[in-house]
């Protein structure tokens, strides 16, 4: 277990800014996901940790030692690959045992070692294959044995689980979160993917045009996104976002409507001027048309997704999205009345799009 | 209508010759065209004639060190552009510009630079060195060398701009692999990039052994087959007995042996082709 903390990183290219001034600290055996869309930063920002990529300035310092000034393999560090990487024209066996074989591990070691991770990762039967024979499971679970044979604290993973169909991928989450726990060592994952940002992080890190946007625990960052940016990766569908103006007074003003925004925790109170109200879609009751503060709304369409329903209306100019259950679905009027949640809800200000 | 065109031309100018040259080597025919069949009476003459013999020992002895040579040469060139140096087009230019020169020009070349009397040899002793002696080229047990030596010259730098496409197509997540294990480079080509490279490995290996069967142009341009009989290749052999010594049948058996040469050293490259498509 080991802490990481990555201070003040800078990297530009060719005039454009990679990463602007990211900070993080990790704790020791903590599972930490970088969420981003492409081109964020968030692989080059691992790149940077790993020390396979140059930043312009800024530390990264692991057990409160500044490793910047080091080769990559001597971090203590341990990396698995988007394509794998697995050393093509070496059977599994050796592929797990040639870093070890380099480092000058005694033999006796490396048939230890080798042995147990090929039996927590249940890859024994493959050892004498080669990575040519292998299907794109397997091959991932000989390249996380790769990782893990290396015994260091830290481990980090850029993208794994891209390469894989969605039952595999699945699957594959979930031992990872297993073998998290069974280690317990440092884990930091970059992935696009938020559904395996919500279910494997401690605390996720969002990026967005190499920034840091929001490093929080995955159900905050879901709650209470701290940016617009956020607010809109995070969460499918994607959160109701409503222009208007808060009043100062209690009321958001969104053309001719208006809703009370008396229930919101703002953290500065009597807040005024452009904002967005972003609300999730099951943060929205549907009603009976004119009922109290609640706002008229005509049904689209609706979809069914089995366990519920989405509910997609047209209200104030923008298409809306409201879990359902699926009876409620199947009857739905067209004529509602939408009446949100507030407390849940976020505002964010138009012009600097952070959370009010 | 086009494409049944063209394999005709090609079935009867070029399978058809094969066919012929095989009727031809079992026939008695010197200059004209002999159609008496005397079954394998010319194979018999070709593989009991110490010339044909010699030839094909030049050509295992120039084929190993030219293959391994220009191979190994290549490889290295292709590792030193590969690790990013400054100017590299203008490198490679310069390197695969010999093969932009016929094998004949690059024959007449070498020869000159290798003439014991006013080529190398010459020159340093001209400086001083009045012992210096590189006489490969008129040395009976040596000539062939010089042979590897131009030929080595002349294809480097196709199988580097071959290695050094293979090189770039290598995944960059291998690369970072490789530098997160700490492997040392020259392990981490001999063990891990070279291996995963086999068929380009194996395509170049199979255009040098064409080079070897086909090698004629150079041999006749630097030493004409000599001193005495020191570098006769089976090419040449076929060559001089088809139009210098026209004895048709001979020639057209050595040429046959040839062919058949050519099909058993391609043929584990097929074979494992085929083996890696099932």
């Amino acid at each position: 277990m080991s802490s990481v903390s990555i201070r003040k990183i800078r990297k530009s290219f060719a005039g454009l800014i990679v990463l602007d001034s990211v900070d993080m600290e990790i704790a020791p055996g903590e599972f930490i996901v970088i969420l981003g869309p492409s081109g964020c930063g968030k692989s080059t920002l691992l790149n940077v940790i790993a020390g396979l990529d140059d930043c312009d300035s800024g530390q990264i310092v692991i057990d409160a030692v500044d490793v910047s000034g080091l080769e990559p393999s001597q971090r203590g560090l341990a990396m698995v690959f988007q394509s794998y990487a697995l050393f093509p024209a070496m059977t599994v066996r050796r592929n797990l045992s040639f870093g070890m074989e380099v480092a000058g591990t005694p033999k006796a070691t490396i048939v230890q070692k080798v042995d147990w991770v090929a039996k927590l990762l249940q890859i024994e039967v493959l050892l004498d294959r080669k990575p040519s024979q292998l299907s794109g499971g397997q091959r991932q679970r000989v390249a996380i044995g790769r990782a893990l044979v290396r015994s260091s604290s830290i481990c980090l993973f850029d993208e794994p689980l891209s390469n894989l169909d969605a039952k595999l991928r699945a699957e594959t989450r979930v031992e990872l979160k297993q073998l998290h726990e069974t280690l317990k060592s440092t884990m930091i994952y970059v992935t696009h993917d938020q559904i395996e940002a919500m279910t494997m992080a401690d605390r996720v890190a969002v990026m967005h045009k190499g920034r840091v946007e929001q490093f929080a625990p995955p159900q905050s960052i879901y709650e209470k996104p701290a940016s617009l940016f956020v607010a809109g990766f995070v969460g499918s569908p994607a959160m109701n976002l409503l222009e208007g103006s808060l009043d100062g007074a209690g009321r958001f003003l969104v053309g001719q409507r208006s809703v009370s925004s008396s229930t919101y925790p703002f953290e500065e109170p009597s807040t005024a001027g452009e904002a967005v109200l972003g609300i999730r879609c099951e943060d929205i009751d549907v009603v009976e048309p004119g009922s109290p503060d609640s706002i008229p709304a005509k049904l689209a369409f609706t979809e069914l997704l089995g366990a519920d329903a989405l509910g997609w209306f047209d209200c104030l100019g923008k298409r809306m999205s409201v879990r359902l259950g699926v009876d409620a679905a199947r009857s739905m009027r067209k004529e509602v009345g939408l009446r949100f949640d507030i407390a849940k809800a976020s505002f964010f200000s138009a012009s600097t799009e952070r959370r009010l | 209508m086009t494409v049944v065109f063209f394999f005709g031309i090609v079935a009867v100018f070029f399978y058809g010759s094969i066919l012929w040259t095989g009727y031809m080597s079992l026939t008695r025919s010197t200059l004209m065209p002999n159609y008496n069949f005397v079954g394998f009476d010319q194979y018999i003459k070709l593989f009991t004639n110490h010339r044909w013999l010699v030839s094909c020992l030049n050509m295992v002895i120039f084929g190993v060190l030219y293959i391994v040579g220009t191979l190994a040469f290549g490889t290295l060139l292709a590792v030193f552009a590969d690790r990013r140096i400054r100017a590299e087009s203008l490198f490679r230019t310069i390197f695969l510009y010999p093969l932009a020169v016929s094998l004949i020009v690059t024959g007449l070349s070498w020869r000159w630079v290798l003439d014991p009397v006013n080529g190398l040899q010459g020159l340093v002793r001209g400086m001083g060195w009045e012992n210096f002696t590189f006489d490969w080229l008129t040395d009976p047990n040596r000539a062939i060398y010089t042979l590897v030596i131009a030929g080595i010259w002349h294809s480097a730098g196709l199988i580097m701009v071959i290695i050094l496409a293979g090189l770039r197509g290598v995944d960059e997540d291998l690369w970072k692999a490789i530098r997160m294990e700490g492997i040392p480079l020259w392990r981490a080509y001999l063990q891990v990039i070279f291996p995963g490279m086999r068929p380009v490995v194996a395509s170049c290996v199979v255009l040098l052994m064409s080079d070897v069967i086909r090698g004629y142009d150079l041999v006749i341009a630097m030493t004409k087959g000599g001193p005495g009989i020191a570098t006769e290749m089976p090419a040449k052999f076929a060559v001089d007995y088809y139009f210098a010594r026209v004895n048709l049948g001979l020639a057209s058996a050595a040429s046959i042996a040839m062919l058949v040469l050519s099909l058993l050293l391609l043929a584990p490259y097929f074979y494992s082709e085929f083996r890696r498509r099932t």
